[in-house]
This record gives C-alpha cells, sequence and structure tokens, in this order.
C-alpha cells in the first residue's frame, strides 16, 4: 500500500482563538453515535458555532462567510485535549482541513491526526499571532505548511520555522503515515515476541 | 543504573525499530468498547484482515448503554452501535463481556475486575482513560480509531517512548482528603498540559497506602493532566488485588507474583523529573472551571481576572466564568447544584459506594436536587446489593441505577438539561461535556459530591459529615 507522501499542505486559513481546546469542543459526544466517521464533517465544532436555545449560527469564525473553505486551522495552546477520540481529526478533515499550526498539541490527538496525513505544526505564540492578523486582514491570504522544510509561509510574506517530531515528520514526507503496512510487515517479529512475553 | 517501570515494560514490549525512528510496542492486553471500535473493524473488513490475537482482546459495552432498562436503548443509534460490537465480537472471535454475561462495565472497572489488567504489561483501549491501569504497574494509554485497526490486526503499535516524571506525595493525608482530591491538586499544581511527552510515576507514602481502588483513581486522571500514562509501581497489594481473579493464571502464582513485582523501577533508577509534593498540603478539591486544571481548594475563593498575573491567565479566567456563569472572587462553597453524580471509571468502583454509604444515612438530598449513582460495572452493582448499599443510596434520595459511563459524558439518556450545575465525581469538566451544550460541571471527590447533594450547594463534606474520623489511605 504505497501512500502518498505529505510534503506540504496549503490553503486559506481560519483561527480559531482559546487555549486548551479540547476534544469535546471539536466533536461533542452526541455525535459519536456511529459506526463510521462518513458524516462527521457537519458536527466540527458544533456546539460553538450554533447557539444551543436558537439553534442559530454565531459569529464563530467557522461561521463567519470570509474563511468559508479553508483548509489551514490556526490555534493555541494544547489543541485537541482530553479523550483519545479519532473522531476529532476525522471531523475536521471531513470538514475540509488539512493541516493545524498551533503552539502545542495533545499528543493523543497528534498521533490521530498524523495518521490521517494531517499534519500539525508547532509555532511560537508570536507567529502565531502574526499569521493571524495577516488571516484576519486578508482572508484570501495563503498559508503553506511545508512539512518537509517545517516552514510555514503566507502568500503576504510570512515565513517562520515551526517545530514537528522527526518520526512524524518523516512519516509523513515519506508516506509511512499509515504504519499498518510496516507494522504487518514484522510477523515473524511479533510472534517471537508474543511467545517469549510468558502472558500472552 | 538502574531502569525505571516504564523503561523495563517498553523494554520488555519492543518489537523492533521503524523506518521513522519510532519503536514497534507489542500490546499485551486490548480492551474495545462500542464508541471507537466499528470503525476499526470496518477498516480491518476493507483490507481483509483477521484480528491477529483475538484471546488478547477483550470488549464491554459502557459508553451508551441506558442506566435504567440497559438493554433496550430507545435510541436506534445506541442500539446500532451495542449491535455492531456484538457482531465483530463474534465474527472476530473476541471476548465480549456484554449485558447478559453479569460482567459488564466500563471497561476500566472491567479489566482490573477479571484480573485482565497486570503488572509489567503493555495495555491499550480507543479510550484516553485507559491510564486507569497503570495503577497495577502496567503501561497503559489511550489511542485512536486507526491505532485499535493497527492493535486489532498486528497486536503492535508504532510509539515514540515517553519520558518519565515521578510525583512523589510523601506524608500523611489529612481526614476528609481522598484520592481524588490527591490527582485534582497535582494536575492544578502541574497544569492540563504539564504532562505532555511524559509517563508519570506517581511514587511515595501516599500512594504506597491507598488500596487498589484508590491508586486506580489517581492514575485514572494522568490524562487530564496531560500525560499518556500513569502508574503506580506494584508491590503486596497489587499482587493480593489479582489473587484469584478470573483471568490470573493461579498454576504458578509464586512465580507469576515474582515476575510481575521485577517491574517495580529500581532504586536507583533514573527520571526525567521529579515532582515533591506534601500530603499535608492537599485539601478537599473541587473544580471551577472549564478545564481540570482549574481547581482550588474547597475554603477558597472562585479566581477573579482582575488578579490574573498575566493577559493569558486573565483570558483563560474570563472565559471560563462566562461559561460557568459564577461570580468572580466570591467563595465556592455555596455555589448552588442542580445534579449530583456518583459514578464512572474514575469514582464508580465498590470503595466509593462503601465510603459515601457510611456518610449518608440519617441525611436527604436537598429539595430540587436530582442526585444519581451509577456503579461502575455490574459486579460492582452486585456487590453493593449484597451489602445493602442501593438502599441507603435511595433512603437519602439518591436515584440507584446500572452500570455504564452515564453522565460522564452522556451519551446515553443521562444529561444535564440547559444550564443546569452538576457535582461530579467523575473527570472532565469541559463545555458541553455532560450532554447539555450550556451544562456545567464542577469535579469533586464522591464523598464531596454527596455533602453537595445534601447541602442543595457545593459544601466541605468535613463539615456535613463527621469526618473527622474518616482518613482514608
Ligand atoms: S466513565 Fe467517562 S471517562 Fe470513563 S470511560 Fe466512560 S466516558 Fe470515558
Amino acid at each position: 500500500m504505497p501512500l502518498d507522501p505529505v510534503t506540504q499542505v496549503s490553503g486559506r486559513a481560519v483561527f480559531i482563538p482559546g487555549a486548551d481546546i479540547d476534544t469535546d469542543r471539536i466533536i461533542p459526544a452526541r455525535f459519536m453515535k456511529c459506526v463510521t466517521f462518513d458524516g462527521l464533517g457537519e458536527f466540527a465544532f458544533y456546539d460553538v458555532r450554533f447557539d444551543s436555545e436558537t439553534g442559530e449560527k454565531t459569529d464563530h469564525p467557522l461561521n463567519d462567510p470570509r474563511f468559508e473553505g479553508a483548509s489551514i486551522l490556526l490555534a493555541g495552546v494544547n489543541f485537541g485535549c482530553g479523550s483519545s477520540r479519532e473522531h476529532a481529526p476525522q471531523s475536521l478533515k471531513k470538514f475540509g482541513f488539512n493541516g493545524v499550526v498551533a503552539e502545542s498539541f495533545a499528543e493523543i490527538f497528534f498521533g490521530n491526526s498524523t495518521t490521517l496525513a494531517m499534519p500539525c505544526v508547532i509555532a511560537s505564540a508570536a507567529d502565531i499571532a502574526a499569521l493571524r492578523d495577516a488571516v484576519e486582514n486578508d482572508p484570501a491570504t495563503t498559508v503553506t505548511i511545508d512539512v518537509d522544510a517545517l516552514r510555514v509561509r503566507s502568500s503576504g510574506g510570512l515565513d517562520f520555522a515551526v517545530t514537528m517530531p522527526d518520526s512524524a515528520r518523516d512519516a509523513l514526507v515519506s508516506g509511512r503515515w499509515d504504519p499498518i503496512q510496516e507494522l504487518l510487515d514484522s510477523e515473524s517479529a511479533i510472534e517471537a515476541k508474543a511467545r517469549e512475553l510468558h502472558y500472552v | 543504573m538502574g531502569k525505571n517501570l516504564f523503561q523495563k515494560v517498553w523494554d520488555a514490549h519492543t518489537v523492533g525499530t521503524l523506518a521513522d525512528g519510532r519503536t514497534q510496542l507489542f500490546i499485551g492486553t486490548h480492551l474495545i468498547h462500542e464508541v471507537t471500535s466499528p470503525q476499526a473493524f470496518g477498516m480491518l473488513r476493507d483490507l481483509g484482515l483477521k484480528v491477529k490475537f483475538p484471546q488478547r482482546t477483550f470488549a464491554t459495552v459502557d459508553h451508551i448503554v441506558p442506566t435504567v432498562d440497559q438493554d433496550a436503548p430507545q435510541d436506534p443509534l445506541a442500539a446500532e452501535m451495542m449491535q455492531a460490537l456484538r457482531k465483530n465480537a463474534d465474527d472476530f472471535g473476541v471476548t465480549y463481556f456484554d449485558l447478559a454475561s453479569g460482567k459488564q462495565g466500563i471497561v476500566h472497572v472491567v479489566g482490573p475486575e477479571q484480573g485482565i489488567t497486570q503488572p509489567g504489561t503493555t495495555i491499550a483501549c480507543g479510550d484516553s482513560h485507559t491510564a486507569t491501569h497503570g495503577a497495577f504497574g502496567a503501561i497503559a494509554f489511550g489511542i485512536g480509531t486507526t491505532q485499535v485497526r493497527d492493535v486489532l490486526a498486528s497486536q503492535t503499535l508504532a510509539l515514540e517512548a515517553l519520558k518519565v516524571r515521578r510525583i512523589e506525595v510523601n506524608g500523611d493525608l489529612r481526614p476528609g482528603v481522598y484520592a481524588k482530591d490527591v490527582i485534582l491538586h497535582i494536575i492544578r499544581l502541574l497544569g492540563a498540559k504539564g504532562g505532555i511527552g511524559y509517563a508519570y510515576e506517581y511514587a511515595g507514602d501516599v500512594f504506597d497506602r491507598m488500596s487498589m481502588e484508590e491508586r486506580m483513581t489517581v492514575c485514572n486522571m494522568s490524562i487530564e493532566g496531560g500525560a499518556r500514562c500513569g502508574y503506580v509501581n506494584p508491590d503486596a497489594k497489587t499482587v493480593a488485588y489479582l489473587k484469584g481473579r478470573p483471568y490470573v493464571d493461579m498454576s504458578d502464582f509464586d512465580t507469576t507474583a515474582a515476575r510481575w513485582l521485577s517491574f517495580a523501577s529500581d532504586a536507583d533508577a533514573k527520571f526525567d523529573d521529579i515532582v515533591r509534593i506534601n500530603a499535608a498540603d492537599i485539601e478537599p478539591t473541587v473544580t471551577w472551571g472549564i478545564s481540570p486544571d482549574h481547581g482550588i481548594s474547597i475554603s477558597e475563593s472562585i479566581p477573579d481576572p482582575a488578579k490574573a498575573t498575566s493577559a493569558q491567565e486573565k483570558a483563560s479566567i474570563d472565559e471560563a466564568l462566562a461559561y460557568m456563569k459564577l461570580p468572580a472572587g466570591t467563595p465556592i462553597k455555596g455555589v448552588k447544584i442542580d445534579v449530583a453524580f456518583i459514578g464512572s471509571c474514575t469514582n464508580g468502583r465498590i470503595s466509593d459506594f462503601r465510603e459515601v454509604a457510611k456518610f449518608i444515612q440519617g441525611h436527604r438530598v436537598a429539595a430540587g436536587v436530582k442526585a444519581i449513582a451509577v456503579p461502575g460495572s455490574q459486579i460492582v452493582a452486585i456487590q453493593c446489593e449484597q451489602e445493602g448499599i442501593p438502599e441507603i443510596f435511595r433512603a437519602a434520595g439518591f436515584e440507584w441505577r446500572g452500570a455504564g459511563c452515564s453522565m460522564c459524558l452522556a451519551m446515553n439518556p443521562d444529561k444535564l438539561i440547559g444550564d443546569q450545575l452538576c457535582a461530579s465525581s467523575s473527570n472532565r469538566n469541559f463545555k458541553g461535556r455532560q450532554g447539555s451544550p450550556t451544562g456545567r460541571t464542577v469535579l469533586m471527590s464522591p464523598v464531596m459530591v454527596a455533602a453537595a447533594a445534601i447541602n442543595g450547594s457545593i459544601a466541605d463534606a468535613r463539615e456535613v459529615f463527621d469526618l473527622q474520623q474518616a482518613a482514608v489511605a
């Protein structure tokens, strides 16, 4: 199963304010009553996009027509904290996001996103603020996450370094972001390990 | 130089190194439930793969089961998920503790109860509270659904090793301070993201003295502190708890027990970080905001954004107070509650219900408060019945329910309505966590929940009950 390398993703961007955006906020638990991930896109950030009483759209950035079709998400610290639900990155992907730039990520969310070929890169607060301002001043700004070079660039001329663990970068750029085949390939080593472990 | 438990377990389970530098780690025990597994089985079918070691995979149903008429969900989506798990377990030959087994329950209650959770093993589950199993000296962590597929298909995962932070709590806990207060205090000190990149080793007098169930309460909330897993080194209590449980091989138990204990961190083990906490500094702790690190002791006041030391802190307090609709700078004690919930994988075990039952006799839940008690498993429910605990709860005005996750995340009919405020023994106070997009959660120990239920407002259990005699651990 050769996979497509993910060396860079680009698109227009939207900034989602707030620290510690948890997975319940990204996809509320009641939308997890499903046996496939297919329909999750429309429920991304549901409870902040819609007023709980009136059902009307709020002034959340994802409802702002200026940012419609944005595919790069900008966020603050500890993005994706909380549960292990892959429903969270799945709903973002199905909503249309291809990459996330944040100050930091919760680990399980980060790993789940990498496995879905959605790069998550870490930038400084100042760089994210500059990018946010650029995007809010001109929503047509194109933002590129260059996974290969570990830089983020904007069509307006911003260009700064970002970080990502080596293994995740390597997995994305070499097209090994889904490890299943490599895991299955070591069948004999797996069986040897199982025999060695007394409890298996 | 000695090794810590994390390193020993990691090394023992390493299959090899992958091309991207990650470790291929053997997962000894895989636990699955109805919410995060159906898509993984779907992927297996698409790829034409089988479950590699079906005897090492155990399933149960917990998140969506109703707690009234457990096996008859009114919600067709819930029924579909329960049927999907049944079919997947049958098709792939996986053990399933279903509703009719008498052993169903929250996956993190069932594993230890059955003796499936053992020291020195690796455990994975598509649920972030898998850290609970670390109470036994296992390395246990939550995974995403694609990783559930990986474990089903290969019994391995692609992972990077974690750093290890040892958190020592020494000295004596004061009366009325419980395991829940200890972990809420740790998260308050180190922050909700303080543990990113780390496994937490909980060590010192306080954890040595804790029962296995108390250790589970602590390890359970490691993820709320940002740590992907947490553990306590195995000791004589661990061995005694597991002895004779259904999935423990008793044929040469002494050898098994010795092997388990050999995984404990060596006396000269190295750690990436060490944090020391004085047990006497820990008070009954409650949350006031929308992140588990928004904690204060019961005698403190709700933070005042005007006193914040940075713009970021001010914004975070403002956001939390706007959502919680709580007045800045006023005591947390006395805040009115609408709902009281005792249950979840944090505090839904037999010891939790026994402890509350000791105090609520002769008391009544305040008028207007809906109080529900939900055992963590069918076995916990049966134990409670044998001890007359449901009668005590009912007499005090609690509703006594069937086993499941219930109002911890409200994927079943147990939900907050509107902006109701819930005193909860669960683990997350995120916005909308308990089923209503505007519902409010205040985390605390089960005994504190009971005190709040009886008072009708957030209260100090030491004052509501005679807790001077009740020092635990
Ligand atoms: S009780 Fe709550 S935290 Fe625990 S497994 Fe169930 S939903 Fe998750």
